[in-house]
C-alpha cells in the first residue's frame, strides 16, 4: 500500500469493522470481544496460536457462524450476516483451510461451483462451453497457469489448487473482501511465490481487501500490510508490518505466552 | 490419435471396459447357443435387464453422494400393491398410480430426512425401512398373492407389453444421464459426494440435494415395481426386494460408480445392468445350474470391484495391495506404449 493510499483510506470508513465480537461453543469461550478493522485494498494478517480463535473469527466474518454478541460494520453500515450466501451478497468471500475444492470435479466446475452458468431457465442446464471459455480467460487474466481447465483438480499441485481456490473466491467483480485461511500451508517456496504474487496483484489491481489468517509469521510478512495478533479470543496487538519485525512479533508472542503460563500456574 | 483416445478412455472410466465385457459375453453366448440370439430371447433379455437398469440408475443418485438406499427393492415390492389398495378404496387406476408414485417419493423423502437431519447413516436408515416396508406389505396383503390393478392400455404401457419395460429403462437412463451430467442439480450431487464441507461452504444446500436423491431413488424403485407387476401379472408379497436392490447396486458399481461417493456414471450403470442381464439370461440358456450362476456372478462382481478400487489407488499414486502391483504394471505398459507419441508432440 502506498503512502497516498494510506492517507486516503485513513480519512474514510474502513471497508470492514467488527466490534466486541463474542462466540462460545458450549462452555468454551472462543472469542471474548474481538475488535478489528480492514482498510480498502489492504492485506491484513491475523496471527495467533492454535485455538486462539482465528478460524472462528473467519467463520463469523464469512457468515458461516453467527456470533453470540458484538457488531459488524461494512463501509460504516451495521450488518448482520446470517449465512455464507448473505456474506457473499455483501461482497465477502473466503478461501478455507480445507481448500473448498471438489477433487473429482474439473477446474472450471470448481470455479463455478454453486454459481454455474446455465441455460433453459428454471431447468438449470449447465452451460459447460461458456463456463470453460470463461474460466480459461479469467485464469489467463490473473496469470494462474494450469495445464487445462478440463482436468479434475485432484490432478493439480498444492499451489495450483490453492490458486484455483483463490481465483474462485475473487471471480466476481463485486468481491470486496477476501479471507484466506492459511493460504501458504504445506507449500514449497515456488508454490508459495505463486500465491503471494496472486494475492498481491489481486489486492493492488482489483482493490480487493484481504484478511490472511496464519500462524506462520514469515508468511504474514510476505503477504500483509498490517498484522493483528489474536490471543485468548481478543486482538492484543495491531501494527503495520513495516513498523514491526519478525523478531519483535516473535518476542511479543513468547512473552505473552510466558505470562499466560505463569498466570495459569499461579 | 485414436489409440490415445482409447487409452485415456480406458484409464478414465470403466464404462468402456464393462461395455467390452458385455459385448464379449454376448458373443460368447451367441456362439455357444443359437437360442441366445433369437428374437424370443430378446424379450427375455429385456425383462432381465430393465429392472436392474432402472434400480441401478436410482442407486447412482445416492451412491454418488456416498450414501446407499437398501430399501429401493422393498418400495419395488410395495408399489403395485398400493395401486390395488387405492383402486379398492375407489380411486381410478391412473389416479392410483400417481398417488402410489407420490407415496414412494415420500418414503424416499423420509429416508433422506432421517439420514440428513437425524444423522443416522443411510445404510441403517434404509435397512430399517426395508423391514418396515416388508411388514407393511405382509400385513396389508395377509401374505396372499393378488393380481395387479387395471388392464388394457395402462397395463401395457406400464410394463405389460413385451418391450415396454426396456423402453422405459432406456428412457430413464437417458433422463438420468441428462440430470446427472447436464444440470446444476447433477453437478451438485457429485460435489456433495466428493467434498461435503466444500459444497456446504460454497452455499450448496447439501441436505436438500441429499433428500432429493433419496426421493428420486425411491420414486424409481416404485416405478419399476409397477412395471414388473404388470409384466409378471401377479403380485407376490413374499418377493425379496433386497435381491433386486443388490443387482442395482452391483450394476452401478461395476459400471464405475464409487461406493465411497464423488464418482458416478449413469451410462456405466446402464451398461452394468445389461452385462448382469446378459450373464443371467446366458447362463439360463446354456443350462448352467443356478448354483454355479450365483458363484460366477459373485466372482464377477468381486473382480470388478477389485479392479475398480485398485486402478483408482494406483492412478492417484497411493499404491495398492497385491493386485496393485499388477494394476501398476498395466498402467506402466500403457504409458510406455504411449511415450514415443508424446515426445513427438511436445
Amino acid at each position: 500500500m502506498t503512502e497516498d493510499a494510506v492517507a486516503e483510506s485513513g480519512s474514510r470508513e474502513p471497508v470492514m469493522r467488527v466490534e466486541g465480537i463474542t462466540k462460545s461453543f458450549g462452555a468454551v469461550k472462543v472469542l471474548r470481544g474481538v475488535d478489528l478493522h480492514l482498510e480498502a485494498g489492504e492485506v491484513l494478517g491475523v496471527v495467533g496460536a492454535n485455538g486462539a480463535g482465528k478460524s472462528t473469527l473467519v467463520k463469523i466474518i464469512t457468515g458461516y457462524e453467527v456470533p453470540d454478541g458484538g457488531q459488524m460494520y461494512l463501509d460504516g453500515k451495521p450488518v448482520q450476516l446470517r449465512s455464507v450466501q448473505d456474506a457473499r451478497s455483501h461482497g465477502i468471500e473466503t478461501v478455507f483451510q480445507d481448500l473448498a475444492l471438489v477433487d473429482q470435479l474439473s477446474v472450471y466446475h470448481n470455479l463455478f461451483l454453486n454459481r454455474e452458468m446455465t441455460t433453459g431457465g428454471r431447468l438449470r442446464f449447465l452451460n459447460n462451453r461458456r463456463m470453460r471459455d470463461d474460466a480459461r480467460r479469467y485464469l489467463h487474466d490473473i496469470q494462474v497457469d494450469i495445464p487445462s481447465v478440463d482436468v479434475p483438480v485432484e490432478k493439480l499441485s498444492g499451489g495450483q489448487r490453492q490458486a484455483i481456490a483463490v481465483a474462485r473466491a475473487t471471480r466476481r467483480d463485486d468481491v470486496k473482501i477476501l479471507l484466506l485461511d492459511e493460504p501458504l500451508a504445506a507449500m514449497g517456496a515456488r508454490e508459495a511465490k505463486l500465491i503471494i504474487d496472486l494475492v498481491q496483484s489481486l489486492a493492488k489491481k482489483r482493490g480487493v481487501s484481504m484478511v490472511v489468517i496464519d500462524h506462520n509469521y514469515t508468511h504474514i510478512f510476505e503477504l500483509c500490510d498490517r498484522v493483528n495478533v489474536v490471543e485468548q479470543g481478543r486482538v492484543v496487538l495491531d501494527k503495520r508490518t513495516k513498523d514491526t519485525s519478525l523478531a519483535e512479533l516473535t518476542e511479543f508472542m513468547v512473552s505473552s505466552y510466558r505470562q499466560q503460563i505463569e498466570e495459569d500456574s499461579a | 490419435m485414436r489409440g490415445k483416445f482409447w487409452q485415456s478412455r480406458l484409464l478414465q472410466g470403466q464404462e468402456l471396459v464393462i461395455a467390452l465385457i458385455g459385448v464379449a459375453l454376448a458373443i460368447f453366448f451367441g456362439v455357444y447357443s443359437s437360442a441366445f440370439s433369437s428374437v424370443s430371447n430378446l424379450s427375455t433379455l429385456s425383462s432381465y435387464v430393465a429392472p436392474i437398469m432402472i434400480v441401478g440408475i436410482a442407486e447412482v443418485f445416492v451412491l454418488t453422494l456416498g450414501e446407499i438406499d437398501l430399501s429401493v427393492g422393498e418400495v419395488y415390492v410395495l408399489s403395485p400393491f398400493l395401486v390395488v389398495y387405492l383402486k379398492d378404496a375407489g380411486l381410478g387406476v391412473v389416479a392410483g398410480t400417481i398417488v402410489t408414485l407420490l407415496i414412494c417419493a415420500a418414503i424416499g423423502c423420509i429416508n433422506g430426512l432421517i439420514t440428513v437431519h437425524l444423522g443416522v447413516p443411510s445404510f441403517i436408515t434404509t435397512l430399517g425401512t426395508v423391514f418396515a416396508l416388508q411388514g407393511i406389505v405382509l400385513l396389508s396383503s395377509n401374505g396372499i398373492q393378488i393380481n395387479p390393478a387395471g388392464a388394457g392400455t395402462i397395463a401395457n404401457v406400464l410394463g405389460g407389453w413385451t418391450y415396454s419395460s426396456i423402453l422405459w429403462a432406456l428412457a430413464i437412463a437417458v433422463l438420468g444421464y441428462v440430470i446427472f451430467r447436464r444440470t446444476t442439480f447433477g453437478l451438485h450431487i457429485t460435489a456433495v459426494g466428493g467434498n461435503q464441507t466444500a459444497s456446504g461452504e460454497s452455499g450448496i444446500k447439501v441436505g436438500a440435494v441429499k433428500v432429493w436423491c433419496f426421493v428420486l431413488c425411491s420414486l424409481l424403485g416404485g416405478f419399476v415395481g409397477l412395471l414388473d407387476g404388470y409384466r409378471i401379472g401377479s403380485l407376490n408379497p413374499g418377493t425379496d426386494g433386497l435381491v433386486l436392490m443388490f443387482y442395482g447396486v452391483a450394476a452401478a458399481v461395476i459400471g464405475g460408480t464409487a461406493l465411497t461417493g464423488g464418482r458416478g456414471t449413469m451410462i456405466g450403470a446402464a451398461i452394468g445392468a445389461i452385462v448382469l442381464g446378459v450373464l443371467e439370461d446366458g447362463f439360463n440358456i446354456i443350462g448352467i445350474n443356478a448354483f454355479a450362476y450365483q458363484l460366477v456372478l459373485g466372482l464377477a462382481i468381486l473382480g470388478a470391484m477389485v479392479l475398480n478400487v485398485q486402478l483408482e489407488l494406483v492412478r492417484s499414486g497411493k499404491g495398492g495391495g497385491v493386485y496393485g502391483s499388477f494394476a501398476r504394471l498395466v498402467l506402466r505398459s500403457r504409458r510406455a506404449g504411449r511415450r514415443p507419441q508424446e515426445q513427438g508432440s511436445s
